[in-house]
């Protein structure tokens, strides 16, 4: 292999001459150490590197191995249920390698190669295969089945084809194409900056079920749809994200923690393996895939991560799964941007950051859809990307929240405020959107109930004449209001507290389905209807307030979900019926 | 024996750059003779072939271009460590300064440490009583959790900051903390009062204290706070202590930092303030935590000074962003003569979630602590609106919530500084106060908690 020379090493950047030939984006590796760079920059014969691992000890004269290929991860069986950092390097393989601290120049496999899995062919031998198609199947957890597809590009009849247990290093298949022979095996090479191609992007039409309230009542993503989660330090990014992580029904989950707390991860990784998925009980650890490089492991490799976790997202969609990929955070991958950007000495862009930063968001970002995969059966995959930005102070101003509204198209603010109150989760109900309600109204409508669109708007236009009446309020006083005013600042308060405050720690509220989210917000708002027709047959307005059933609407979020049908509904009746009881006594 | 350079060609701010250079790495340290044989250190920060640019860590004050010798040692800065380091007292270079002899070291640790494999970490879930309401009620703290105090000049940070050394200790457990203390850039009478206090609770003997003062040269900042977390590794660690590490002040760390970038002529990110600020300050908040099968712990309290009380400073902004959360100190409620002034609703615990409850404090801790929150939210939204209308204009519920403000800041928060509460007085001073509120509002708290705790005999 060809080798340039470092002339010059300044933090995560190094430069090196004699590198005629290397191309943009190759691996190199650096110095007697071997650590891991990725040449960003090409000027006559010297290369500009970003280098993965601490510099710390690598000078002039140290040898840089040109790789001469891209930077890249190894998709195959194995995947699940590991932990990565940065660039794809199995961290319990580090650990147990290297013991409780991470070193440098560690090499590992991202995949084992020594484990034995058990395929199932699903084609035979003279079969016509395009690319995508299935060849099979091996179980990798009993939550996925992971597909072993022709590998884009490449098409044939079969020659061969095995069936029972092997490692993915051995050839599964042989397939003749016109020019060559094509040896598959269990897994694929892909470099992280490209996207996996597919037929053909549609648009997103089907919710993606979160159990969060106010994420899927008033601003719902739909699957293979785009969001984004701003929010200043302690509104409760994380909580969001992980949260999602945990009740978000796509199949299979991908969690970038890029640049931020270890303690979080361990958090995630002590907690999974002990939650069940709702939808099919088994441990949620069997359906995730994390990519961990904590706000201390090297910068540059923090750059790589939101990339080395989208490709493992498009792997699995294409394999025709509903896949949810969230980044925590993007802020931190644009600061790593910047710092390598600064060293190269580029001509800063806003706030420091390059001019090329909203470019490449917006190409991040655009990797999410729901789409027609390649392959014969054209089947459909969903990949739905969920990022947090930690702008400073919670200035959405900010570059990095500026460029990524401009692209994706739901957009949940986390206000300071709210979290401040304890209010959870700190979603402002008023600066917060989602484009994909007329998509998916259709879905619900279906799905869930008639009239949930209509419910939902109702409790919006309570929320938001409830801000214009406390404008009021603050200026002239709570008594300038009307009694049907004033039961409109009771209902908004109900929904509020009663609905969209919702306890990720409490065993029963962390986790709402859909259907009884409609029920329990159907009832508020009959409260809510009925009490203003007491208003206008002369019921007064403390009456209405002081009725028991209140309290036991205050107290649905925690029936329990298999009761649900009935738990909540019964309040529904129960307002029906203190209502009649009022009216029989006053009216 | 190194080779000894006289080719300094530039001596700007902090920097000295060293030029016909041979066989020089990236971090390596550097030995600087200046034309009176006084001795410095310093770091690489930018190698070419051609140059090195070094960081002087004692400044560059006295420093010559021609007759300055510059030797490169060929490894990074290092800190000897062994059980002998327990109570003693260095300098922000790791020098003792309390006119002991210098520690014989078991093992030399390199001060820039490396990131705790997160498949590694322990989740921190033990409780810390630190004896004062409004932290282990509120926000309490856990073995392993880093929570800095926010503070602002003239707020009795320090004071807080000791109490805490004091009072500290996991219930059920008779250990003691050992305590590590850097000071970066304090005044001498700040470092005085810790000491003191240190020596006349006893505390000084499990402590070490690393000291960089005010009139020292700002560039050691950068080393003192990594020493301090080596040799709090090293404890924890290797000799499976519980470690409580205090560091003030990093407003002056940060300022140090910023001074370098702007000596390098880097492109500055906010205020001025060098675009790496975050991964600067991450690589040594991140050092706190708990590894899976060690005795030890390191929990981490920064403290730093907001210039003008803004927490969207970026020295505030950056940290919060890192830290498990925060401790925040209020001007106003210091001006009513509240100690602890702490301001609980900006202030934040990440990981109580983990620590408290059944088993841990007590069963309803959770809901009470939700519950006072919200309640108190409330009081001060009341407490303004009584500003601009009137307290006349109140409704009879804010009232209720006004007096609950006043009462919760005078009783819940407000304590004595040698004042150590258990977290069973905590809770149940949180319920005599809830008790305030009429039990339909209290939608936060469970009703078997409410039936067994609520009483309006009150």
């Amino acid at each position: 292999m060809k080798e340039g020379k470092i002339i010059r090493t300044a933090g995560p950047l190094v430069i090196a001459s004699e590198c005629l030939g290397a191309k943009m984006y190759d691996m190199v590796r650096i110095g007697e150490l071997g650590l891991i760079g990725e040449i960003i920059e090409l000027r006559e014969d010297k290369a500009f590197i970003q280098v993965y691992e601490d510099t710390t000890g690598i000078g002039p004269g140290e040898p840089v191995v040109l790789t001469g290929e891209p930077l890249s991860v190894e998709l195959g069986p194995g995947l699940i249920r590991s932990v990565f950092d940065g660039i794809q390097r199995p961290l319990d393989v580090i650990r147990a390698k290297e013991g409780d601290f991470i070193t440098r120049g560690i090499q590992v496999p991202p995949l084992d190669r020594k484990r034995k899995w058990d395929f199932k062919p699903a084609v035979k031998k003279g079969q016509v295969v395009k690319e995508g198609d299935f060849l099979g199947e091996i179980e990798e957890t009993p939550l996925i089945k992971h597909k072993i597809m022709v590998p884009p590009g490449k098409e044939g009849r079969i020659e061969e084809i095995k069936k029972g247990k092997m490692t993915i290093e051995e050839t599964a298949a042989v397939i003749k194409g016109k020019e060559a022979e094509y040896r598959i095996r269990l897994f694929q090479v892909w470099p992280v900056r490209r996207n996996r191609r597919v037929k053909e992007r549609k648009m997103p039409v089907n919710p993606l079920s979160t159990g969060q309230r106010v994420l899927d009542t008033l601003f719902p993503l739909a699957k293979g749809g785009t969001a984004c989660v701003p929010g200043p330090f302690g509104s409760g990014k994380t909580v969001v994200q992980h949260q999602l992580a945990k009740w978000s029904d796509a199949q299979l989950i991908v969690f970038v923690a890029c640049g931020e707390r270890g303690n979080e991860v361990a958090d995630l990784l002590l907690s999974f393996p002990e939650l069940k998925d709702p939808s099919t009980g088994r441990p949620l650890m069997e359906r995730t895939i994390i990519i961990a490089n904590t706000s201390n492991m090297p910068v540059a490799a923090r750059e790589a991560s939101i990339y080395t976790g989208m490709t493992i997202a498009e792997y699995f969609r294409d394999m025709g799964y509903s896949v949810a990929l969230m980044a925590d955070s993007s802020s931190r991958w644009a600061e790593a941007l910047r710092e390598i950007s600064g060293r190269m000495e580029e001509m800063p862009g806003e706030e420091g950051y390059p001019a090329y930063l909203a470019s490449r968001l917006a190409e991040f970002y655009e990797r999410a859809g729901r789409v027609v995969c390649l392959g014969s059966d054209r089947r459909e995959g969903a990949l739905s990307v969920i990022g947090a930005v930690s702008p400073p102070g919670g200035d959405l101003s900010d570059p990095v929240v500026q460029a990524t509204l401009k692209v994706v198209k739901v957009f949940w603010a986390l206000d300071d405020k709210l979290a401040n109150e304890r209010h959870f989760p700190a979603i402002n109900w008023q600066n917060s959107y989602s484009l994909y309600v007329e998509h998916i109204k259709n879905h619900w409508k279906e799905e869930t109930a008639e009239d949930f669109p209509e419910i939902r708007q109702e409790a919006m236009r309570l929320l938001e004449e409830e801000s214009e009446l406390l404008e009021i309020a603050r200026l002239v006083g709570v008594e300038s209001l009307s009694d049907s005013e004033r039961l409109v600042l009771e209902s908004a308060k109900s929904i509020r507290e009663d609905f969209l405050h919702q306890n990720a720690f409490h065993p029963q509220d962390t986790y709402t389905s859909l259907r009884k989210q409609y029920l329990m917000l159907r009832t508020i708002v009959h409260f809510h209807n009925l009490g203003i027709k007491a208003l206008k047959d002369g019921i007064n307005l403390e009456d209405i307030l002081s009725l028991g059933v209140r309290e036991q609407i205050s107290k649905m979020k925690f029936i329990p979900e298999k009761a649900e049908g009935l738990g909540v509904h019964d309040t529904f009746i129960e307002v029906d019926k203190e209502f009649k009881e009022l009216i029989k006594k006053k009216g | 024996m190194h080779k000894e350079y006289l080719t300094v060609t530039n001596i700007v701010g902090p920097l000295v750059i060293v030029e016909k250079i041979e066989d020089v790495k990236y971090g390596e340290l550097v030995e600087i003779e200046a034309s009176g044989g006084s001795l410095r250190r310093g770091e690489v920060l930018d190698i070419s072939t051609e140059r090195a640019v070094v960081q002087v860590f004692e400044g560059t004050t006295g420093l010559d271009i021609n007759k300055s010798k510059v030797r490169f040692l060929g490894r990074s800065q290092k800190l000897g460590v062994s059980e002998e380091i327990m109570g003693r007292i260095f300098d922000g270079s790791g020098n003792p300064k309390d006119g002991g002899p210098e520690i014989i070291a078991k093992k030399r640790l390199d001060i820039n440490g490396s990131p705790i494999n997160p498949q590694a970490r322990d989740y921190p879930s033990e409780f810390i009583q630190t004896g004062i309401s409004s932290i282990d009620g509120m926000n309490p703290l856990v073995r392993g959790q880093k929570l800095p105090i926010f503070s602002g000049s003239g707020l009795p940070h320090p004071r807080i900051a000791a109490q805490i050394a004091r009072q500290a200790k996991v219930l059920g457990k008779e250990e003691k903390f050992a305590v590590v203390f850097g000071g970066m850039g304090i005044t001498f009478e700040e470092a005085n009062f810790f000491i003191e206090d240190f020596r006349d609770t006893g505390a000084l003997e499990r402590s070490v204290v690393f000291l960089n003062l005010a009139n020292e040269p700002p560039i050691e900042r950068i080393a003192t706070p990594r020493l301090a977390l080596t040799c709090a590794e090293y404890l924890a660690f290797d000799l499976g202590m519980h470690v409580l590490v205090i560091l003030v002040d990093y407003t002056f760390y940060a300022e140090a930092l910023r001074e370098i970038s702007a000596a390098r002529k880097e492109i500055p990110g906010r205020r001025g303030y060098p675009g790496y600020l975050y991964t600067d300050l991450a690589s040594m908040y991140e050092r706190a935590g708990r590894i899976k099968g060690k005795r030890g712990s390191i929990t981490y309290i920064p403290i730093l000074t907001m210039p003008e009380d803004d927490k969207t400073h970026p020295i505030a902004d950056l940290t919060g962003y890192i830290t498990e959360g925060q401790i925040m100190l209020s001007r106003e409620i210091h001006r009513k003569g509240i100690y602890p002034p702490i301001d609980v609703l900006p202030s934040l615990s990440r990981l109580k979630d983990k620590g408290i409850g059944k088993g841990k404090t007590r069963e309803d801790h959770a809901d009470v602590l939700n519950q006072l929150f919200a309640c108190y939210a409330r009081g001060k939204e009341a407490r303004e609106l009584a500003l601009i209308l009137g307290e006349a204009a109140l409704s009879d519920m804010d009232r209720i919530y006004l007096d609950f403000a006043d009462r919760y800041e005078n009783e819940f928060v407000r304590q004595g500084e040698t004042e150590s509460r258990s977290i069973e007085e905590t809770l149940d001073l949180g319920w005599k106060l809830l008790c305030m509120v009429p039990r339909a509002e209290l939608k936060r708290i469970g009703t078997e908690f409410l039936d067994k705790y609520y009483s309006d005999k009150q």
